[in-house]
């Protein structure tokens, strides 16, 4: 199917993608599998071009490789985890041979998946409607998102709005100690209720 | 254009006005944060107005496409979530008070719960499905939690965050892999590749997925790890309310999937794949909660295994896959509900000068001090041990009965076994309440429990006579999904 330069593009960074899945997993300095996460995004979106869903390639540009994977790196930076440690508990606990098993079942799962899939022949092959040359599929996006998709798109804003409200109930705390100043009340003060005045005998103290 | 879109969101009324309602509250809980109970009482109010469109005019069909179903049975699913929410809000009051966390975003977060479970049980494709269960999950995570000063809360919160999230990824991947292997997402085009002739692997493995994804989200074995820490952690409301609504809204989301779609499949030799499935958690469930149940000295742990065995004798009712097992798994959500919406009440009225108790011993010899309210308790506990003539006897009748019809009988006498066994620790609770001495007075306890356990007590004994009233309904339900 894929011919001329495009599947070079397609195998150099497919493989890519799959070399820096690897690198993110099995490298020892978690900053290093932050970069090789953010790598692993960039190698998919230019996926994404290839196949001409250039708003899917820029959004996972935008969400992914712009706010979630440079969080990823802040906490990574901020946290200060110590792996040695981490791996040595994790030894202890031998759950590395249960994540083995099951890593092999689900491996021996997609394969017999893979193997007894039929394929449809090329010629079967669906293609977009109407084709993308005649529209970009940004628009066609944006055309069905406000009405097709209205029901999911307002949901997702609800879940959206739900994430705010739980982040804030279980992190906002309203500290006692701290005094601030509240200006009304500055502006609000007389002499009356500033000032107390005492009249001090000559001789006494007060 | 306009006129179609009036007609939908008049389908849809029950859901807007609990939307707009959680909005709305998070807006006014903002100027009234002192008046909590009021708060509380507003939730209530917009429950019960979406629970009174729901029962006054019912109207079916499908709204946006095929995103939601509005028929018989959601309707009658609606109207136990909802029911069950607002008497959670009702008992939730005083506990919230008392241990201070009091806070207005409670009541909002269960509303959006709620809006996510009605999203859960009209579901029509997998989209709207998953965005239901995520909806509805996300709250669930955050009022696990909402104890934040407590060690135990915050770790049910985490616990149950990090499982649910592993579970919406085994959905999302079933959900995949059936949309890579059908070629659509609608309950109706999957449910006519189903018919079609035999299926793929890869179908096969979504199901197994998105029912595993399902099972996490009724605590059904073998899914059911997080179900004990969760319950025992979390402040006992909202324990409560995790052991009603979203388990009807789950079971009535797997009956939909199981019955609408995965049950189109043509078999000639084995039982069908989705039936393994189910007999498979079912059965493992009853047997599970019937002997980790035995040994539990916290109530709340207990309560947790009760539900884990109680979502298996559902799932036996299912398995037939017959009108009769659909109508079984109605009524037994209905009696489950109930019974357990009582036992809760009971467990936030252990409290004594020192705060809440939550030990199976604190309950001794509670008939000396409070004979009434030993008597209900009395009562919902033989019903949870399905004594004949009580309510839990009679779901369990019905789902063993939708069972031995399609011919089921191993499966039916393990049923039988779990639940005698289960029996025992039902009973050792009945026996420390009238034979014990007691150990500790509990402070009196409040209307709004009393009035609870009350009613769920009434329910529970005279179900007999409930029944004629509940049957047609339940099957008229029923039907409505074939």
């Amino acid at each position: 199917m894929l011919e001329g330069p495009v599947s070079v593009f397609f195998y150099l960074f497919s493989s890519m993608m799959i070399a820096s899945a690897i690198m993110v997993v099995i490298s020892r300095i978690p900053v290093h599998s932050v970069l090789f996460l953010i790598l692993t995004f960039l190698s998919a979106a230019i996926l994404f071009l290839l196949a001409g869903a250039e708003f899917l390639a820029m959004i996972l540009l935008l969400v992914y490789v712009g706010a979630v994977a440079v969080l990823f790196l802040f906490v990574v930076m901020m946290l200060d985890v110590n792996i040695s440690h981490l791996k040595r508990t994790a030894l202890q606990l031998q759950c590395h041979w249960f994540a083995f098993l099951i890593g092999v079942i689900v491996l021996i799962e997609m394969i017999s998946v893979f193997i007894s899939s039929h394929f449809c022949r090329p010629s079967v092959i669906l293609f977009p409607m109407p084709d993308m040359a005649l529209r970009s599929n940004t628009q066609a996006l944006g055309d069905f998102l406000y009405t097709d998709y209205v029901f999911y798109f307002q949901v997702s804003g609800l879940i959206l709005l739900l994430a705010m409200i739980g982040a804030i109930v279980l992190t906002l705390r309203h500290r006692i100690g701290p005094r601030r100043q509240v200006i009304a009340r500055q502006v609000a003060r007389t002499p009356e209720t500033a000032i107390e005045v005492k009249k001090v005998e000559s001789n006494k103290g007060i | 254009m306009k006129m179609a879109l009036m007609i939908q969101l008049r389908l849809l009324l029950p859901e807007v006005v609990v939307a707009i309602g959680a909005v709305c509250l998070l807006l006014v809980g903002l100027f009234l944060k002192d008046s909590y109970e009021r708060l509380v009482r507003l939730a209530m109010a917009i429950l019960m107005s979406a629970l009174f469109l729901l029962i006054a005019f019912p109207s079916h069909g499908m709204v946006f496409g095929d995103a939601l179903i509005i028929d018989a049975f959601s309707d009658f699913m609606k109207i136990l979530v909802l029911g069950g929410t607002v008497i959670v809000l009702l008992i939730s009051i005083n506990f919230l008070r008392v241990k201070k966390i009091d806070r207005f975003e409670f009541p909002v977060l269960i509303l959006f719960a709620t809006l996510g479970m009605m999203f859960m049980i009209s579901a029509g494709n997998m989209l709207s499905l998953y965005l239901g269960i995520e909806l509805q999950s996300l709250a669930l995570y955050v009022l696990a939690a909402i104890d934040r000063d407590d060690l135990r809360a915050t770790e049910a919160g985490v616990k149950y965050f990090v499982l649910g999230a592993l579970s919406s990824g085994l959905l999302l991947y079933g959900i995949s892999l059936i949309y890579g292997y059908t070629g659509s997402i609608g309950f109706s085009e999957i449910s006519n590749i189903f018919s079609r002739g035999t299926l793929q692997v890869g179908v096969i493995f979504g199901m197994v997925f998105v029912l595993a994804a399902l099972a996490f989200k009724i605590s059904a074995v073998p899914f059911h790890m997080w179900t004990p820490d969760v319950y025992e952690g979390a402040p006992t409301p909202v324990t409560a309310f995790f052991a009603t609504a979203p388990k009807v809204a789950a079971i009535s989301l797997i009956t939909r999937l199981v019955i609408r779609v995965f049950a189109s499949e043509r078999v000639t030799i084995m039982l069908p794949a989705w039936q393994q499935i189910v007999i498979f958690i079912g059965l493992g469930s009853m047997i599970v909660g019937a002997f980790s149940g035995i040994g539990q000295r916290n109530i709340k742990r207990l309560m947790a295994y009760s539900s884990i065995s109680h979502m298996g004798y559902a799932l036996v009712g299912l398995s037939s896959g017959t009108l009769m097992g659909v109508q079984s798994v109605i009524i037994y959500m209905l009696i489950y509900m109930s019974m357990t919406l009582g036992l809760f009440s009971l467990i936030l009225a252990m409290k004594n000068p020192d705060g809440y108790m939550e030990k199976i011993d604190d309950l001794s010899g509670l008939a000396r001090t409070d004979p009434f309210l030993a008597l209900i308790v009395t009562l919902l506990l033989f019903s949870f041990a399905s004594i004949p003539f009580l309510a839990g006897f009679f779901a369990k009748w019905y789902t063993f009965g939708a069972a031995v019809g399609e011919g089921f009988f191993p499966l039916v006498l393990c049923g039988m076994l779990a639940s005698v066994i289960s029996v025992f620790y039902y009973l050792r609770i009945v026996s420390l309440i009238w034979f014990n001495k007691e150990r500790c007075l509990l402070l009196p306890i409040s209307s709004e429990l009393r009035f609870v356990l009350i009613v769920s007590g009434i329910f529970v004994s005279c179900y007999v006579f409930f029944g004629v009233w509940i049957m047609p309904l339940a099957e008229k339900a029923a039907r409505s999904l074939f």
